[in-house]
């Protein structure tokens, strides 16, 4: 059983990366991967959210939204996963908000030193798509914990690891139209290549 | 007449979402091994983007502002919702091979991007000519790339083969490469090269100044 879940955790994290081999959180990988510390600051909040949210969301897609789940409720001919986009979203943006309450009345540290990037995860395709990927895959609750973890540590090695070859990278001298984005492209590239070295590993 | 013309083609060339906006890359990277593929999912973004902007345009003065993003992500999501649906019923092997992605519409960053910048501030009818530019500008850049990646990768275009492949008898041998993730990336990133060739006022100040006392510098 450990050995499975063993196996789950290195999938999530290196064989199916988010970032590198899902494209997720494209957005905020680009934008937000100058500095090591910003990138580290993200991925841990990256890494807490998505932590909470898959489970809870397997949790609500099992008991309330798949086809006959409500059958505890007396309803078992109810079909709800139509919606389930709706609910995974608003899941993410209330768990957000309420982590955000929390660490500001609680552990203050850490609220400053995520600062902007908490409010900012609602909107990253990253962890959306933990969510949509659990379901899709059918995962049980101890399977989604797992993949959550995975995930969330396997999209924030990728963004410190980008935030570190970009600190050395702005001394170099980059053709002009390249400059800036055009290179970070090329580079996630690269390290893309890196990662496939690790498609096909099992435990 | 000529700014509808305006706001509908901006963002095709000179704005565009993906080239320099670096808005909605997410998708646009994992669904472009196949044209067709890539095809549905540029309608499926133009018709969520252009008509959240209308609906969203519309109620834009009974927005509270402080809940705001609570209600754009509702009606975006909504409005997936009915695309995913469609989708299942008219062409369940696409929708099937675009998994998770069309859900993933909902957090592109450039259909709440126009939602929020342009169609809180615009009337209805505006917005939805700015979404549909929008959503052309992200589909150019998509069929671009799945182009490109579906020519090279199986040597063929919406499923017909245009270079024989040497399975079938003919000379082209596919680079396997081409339909891998990495690739996506290397198409991205040399696309905005040769945008920013072409348009060198998109080109980016450079953070760190070589000094001049380098040879480099001069090169």
């Amino acid at each position: 059983m450990f050995e499975y879940y063993l196996s789950l955790f290195i999938k999530a994290v290196f064989v199916e990366n988010m970032a590198l081999a899902f494209f997720l959180g494209m957005c905020t990988f680009i934008a937000i991967s100058k500095k090591i510390e910003t990138a580290l600051g993200l991925g841990i909040a990256v890494i807490v959210v998505l932590v909470i949210t898959v489970p809870v969301n397997n949790v609500i897609y099992h008991y309330l939204l798949a086809d006959g789940a409500l059958a505890w409720a007396g309803l078992p001919e109810v079909d709800l996963s139509f919606l389930g986009y709706l609910s995974y979203i608003g899941v993410i943006a209330a768990i957000v908000q309420i982590l955000e309450m929390f660490l500001d009345k609680y552990v203050p540290a850490l609220y400053n030193a995520l600062g902007v990037f908490l409010p900012l995860i609602t909107v990253n395709c990253a962890i959306l798509g933990a969510s949509l990927f659990m379901v899709n895959r059918d995962y049980d609750f101890g399977e989604s914990l797992v993949y959550g973890i995975g995930s969330g540590v396997g999209w924030a090695i990728a963004i410190v690891m980008l935030a570190g070859i970009r600190e050395k990278m702005k001394y170099s001298d980059v053709p002009e139209g390249l400059r800036g984005l055009g290179i970070t492209f090329i580079t996630v590239g690269l390290m893309s290549l890196g990662f496939m070295s690790f498609s096909g590993i099992s435990l | 007449m000529s700014n509808v013309k305006e706001i509908l083609f901006d963002p095709v060339f000179n704005n565009n979402p993906i080239g320099l906006q670096i808005l909605g890359i997410c998708s646009a990277l994992a669904v472009t091994t196949q044209m067709s593929v890539a095809l549905v999912m540029c309608i499926a973004l133009t018709f969520v983007c252009a008509f959240s902007n209308l609906f969203i345009s519309l109620i834009r003065n009974q927005i509270p502002s402080s809940i705001r993003i609570i209600v754009q992500m509702a009606i975006i999501a909504s409005l997936v919702i009915v695309v995913d649906q469609i989708l299942g019923a008219v062409a369940y092997e696409t929708s099937k091979q675009l998994t998770v992605f069309v859900g993933l519409i909902i957090t592109n960053c450039i259909v709440m991007g126009r939602a929020e910048a342009f169609a809180m501030q615009n009337p209805p009818v505006i917005s939805f000519v700015d979404g549909v530019g929008n959503g052309l500008g992200y589909s150019i850049v998509l069929m671009v790339v799945a182009t490109i990646r579906e020519l090279f990768g199986s040597g063929s275009l919406f499923g017909f083969e245009v270079l024989t492949l040497v399975n079938n008898g003919g000379w082209y041998n596919p680079m396997g490469l081409m339909l891998l993730a990495p690739s996506a990336f290397f198409i991205i990133g040399l696309l905005i090269w040769a945008l920013r060739s072409c348009k060198t006022e998109q080109i980016e100040e450079a953070e760190y100044e070589i000094g001049g006392h380098t040879a480099l510098s001069r090169a």
